[in-house]
């Protein structure tokens, strides 16, 4: 078991390329390192291939050029991942979603009910085991979703634009309990989202990245206060992060309408 | 005052089915229209009754006919699809024989399949082939439409491709598959009348349609008239049946089974 509390490098991307059978460049001389304990959002315009790193991470997808190393060898038992969309199985419970990565490592639901609780409690559901998605709001679903990828205690979550779809006002709160889940469980996370606000709030580090084709073009180090309470939306700090996010998305997209 | 919500929802069909039977009878009682050209309903009841020892048996033959062949359809449409979603040349392979049997009239094979099967065989096998079509191609499409996002993560958890058939394609094709037999049960049943017909013209059968066809060589028009109104009781429980259980298996996830959201 890796020490999380150690800035160790959980995954490393070296001059990846992904090309889609079609001639499409998704991604290429990507450089990245993921080190543990961090929180690393990729921020970008639509199409740079964000989404396309995560997968290659999870292993979902192959590279088609360069090196990508991880320090562990479990991928489904060392990564939780996060969609856009909730992405439940209508058909089951909030608990029987929950229960699906154990159920898929072979435990049997008796065997697993405390570990579905208590990452039901840990997103504020555990009076909603069982609920089944049509009857939770769009920020339940997506609750239910973060605790289906924490339910094995990942080394690494990976989350892809999860709150894109929700309103203002539950993003905001997505937002402080997942800097809770992470202080909490001490996970790693890398998150994708296209917001420079969110990016700026979140991270501890920020890659910027341009489109055609999908590169990395500028990372940027935000103020390492942590917790960070409703207050930091209001800091110099965060003002800060924010100004420089913007400033390296306008280099990346050549001022293109921003 | 609001009226009640199973009056509000089946008592308009019932007025207008009442209706219309009293019109028709109202009719064939003010022109004196003879049995023979148009019995009244009274008369198609009465029949039903009076010709029940005959008619019943005749019903069992075409229900356990419509229910074989159904069945047969759901364990050969669903395993097909099944072969179908696991491996892509078994589709390329089959798929066009599927489509050629669905495409071909059942009037047209059902003389053949008479002269080379049995008459109950060859009955319950033009039933089948009307009836298997729609559950394979509903099930097959159903088995590919689960969430693209969900079988990433079941990849991404290692599971097997039987794990990920049973866990997600089978519930994902599910509502798709209950579509597809609710389709299948009544052309189960339609394949059987149109089978029977064909054995009754050749003077072989047992079902309800080949007492039509014997009815009607003997220009006893009120037992036809009893014999089709079981045929369309039939269909009608058949699909009544079939939509119950749907809303029974669908009822709590699925947006064809419920109401508006909360």
């Amino acid at each position: 078991m890796l020490d999380m509390t150690r800035p160790q490098t959980l995954v490393s991307l070296r001059g990846i390329g992904k090309t889609y059978v079609n001639g499409t460049v998704a991604l290429e001389g990507v450089d990245l390192e993921i080190r543990g304990g961090e929180f690393l959002t990729l921020l970008g315009p639509s199409g740079c291939g964000k989404s396309t790193i995560l997968r290659l991470i999870a292993g979902l997808d192959a590279a088609s050029s360069g090196a990508l190393t991880r320090a562990f060898d479990n991928v489904g038992a060392a990564i939780g991942f996060v969609f856009q969309e909730p992405t439940l199985m209508p058909w089951a419970s909030a608990f029987d979603n929950v229960f699906l990565p154990l159920r898929l490592q072979g435990q049997s639901r008796r065997m697993a009910a405390p570990a579905v609780k208590e990452a039901l409690g840990l997103v504020g559901l555990a009076d909603f085991a069982e609920a089944y998605p049509r009857e939770l709001s769009g920020g339940m679903r997506m609750r239910v979703s973060i605790a289906r990828a924490l339910v094995l205690r990942p080394l690494l979550l990976l989350m892809d634009e999860p709150f894109a779809a929700l309103d203002e006002i539950t993003r905001f709160r997505l937002n402080d309990d997942l800097l809770r889940l992470q202080g909490e469980l001490g996970a790693t996370i890398v998150f994708v989202t296209h917001s420079v606000y969110e990016s700026a709030y979140l991270s501890t580090r920020i890659a910027v990245m341009a489109a055609r084709p999908g590169r990395i073009v500028a990372e940027i180090a935000t103020d390492d206060a942590r917790p960070r309470d409703k207050n930091f939306r209001l800091s110099p700090a965060y003002a800060s992060s924010c100004k420089r996010a913007v400033e390296a998305l306008r280099d990346a997209v050549h001022g293109e309408d921003f | 005052m609001r009226l009640p919500q199973w009056i509000r929802r089946y008592g308009p069909p019932s007025l207008v089915f009442l209706a219309m039977l009293a019109a028709w009878e109202a009719i064939v009682r003010l022109y004196d229209v003879p049995p023979y050209i148009l019995p009244a309903p009274s008369l198609v009841l009465e029949t039903l009754a009076t010709d029940w020892a005959t008619l019943l048996p005749a019903l069992l033959a075409t229900l356990k006919v419509t229910f074989g062949a159904l069945a047969a359809a759901v364990i050969g449409g669903v395993g097909l699809a099944i072969l179908f979603a696991q491996w892509k040349w078994v589709e390329r392979s089959f798929l066009p024989v599927a489509i050629v049997l669905q495409v071909t009239p059942i009037v047209a094979i059902a003389p053949l399949l008479l002269i080379y099967l049995e008459p109950s065989t060859a009955v319950l096998v033009c039933a089948f082939l009307v009836a298997f079509f729609p559950i394979l191609s509903n099930t097959a499409l159903g088995l590919a439409s689960a969430d693209h996002n969900l079988v990433d993560l079941f990849k991404l958890y290692r599971a097997s491709r039987w794990r990920t058939l049973v866990l997600l394609r089978l519930p994902a094709a599910l509502p798709y598959f209950l579509g597809g037999l609710r389709i299948g049960g009544g052309l189960a049943l339609i394949g059987a009348i149109v089978a029977e017909l064909a054995a009754g013209a050749a003077g072989k059968g047992a079902g309800l349609a080949f007492r039509i066809v014997e009815a009607g060589y003997r220009l006893n028009i009120p037992r036809m008239f009893a014999a089709l109104t079981l045929i369309s009781l039939t269909g009608i429980a058949i699909f009544a049946a079939l939509s119950a259980l749907s809303a029974y298996l669908l009822g709590r996830w699925h947006e064809s089974a419920l109401g508006p959201e909360r």
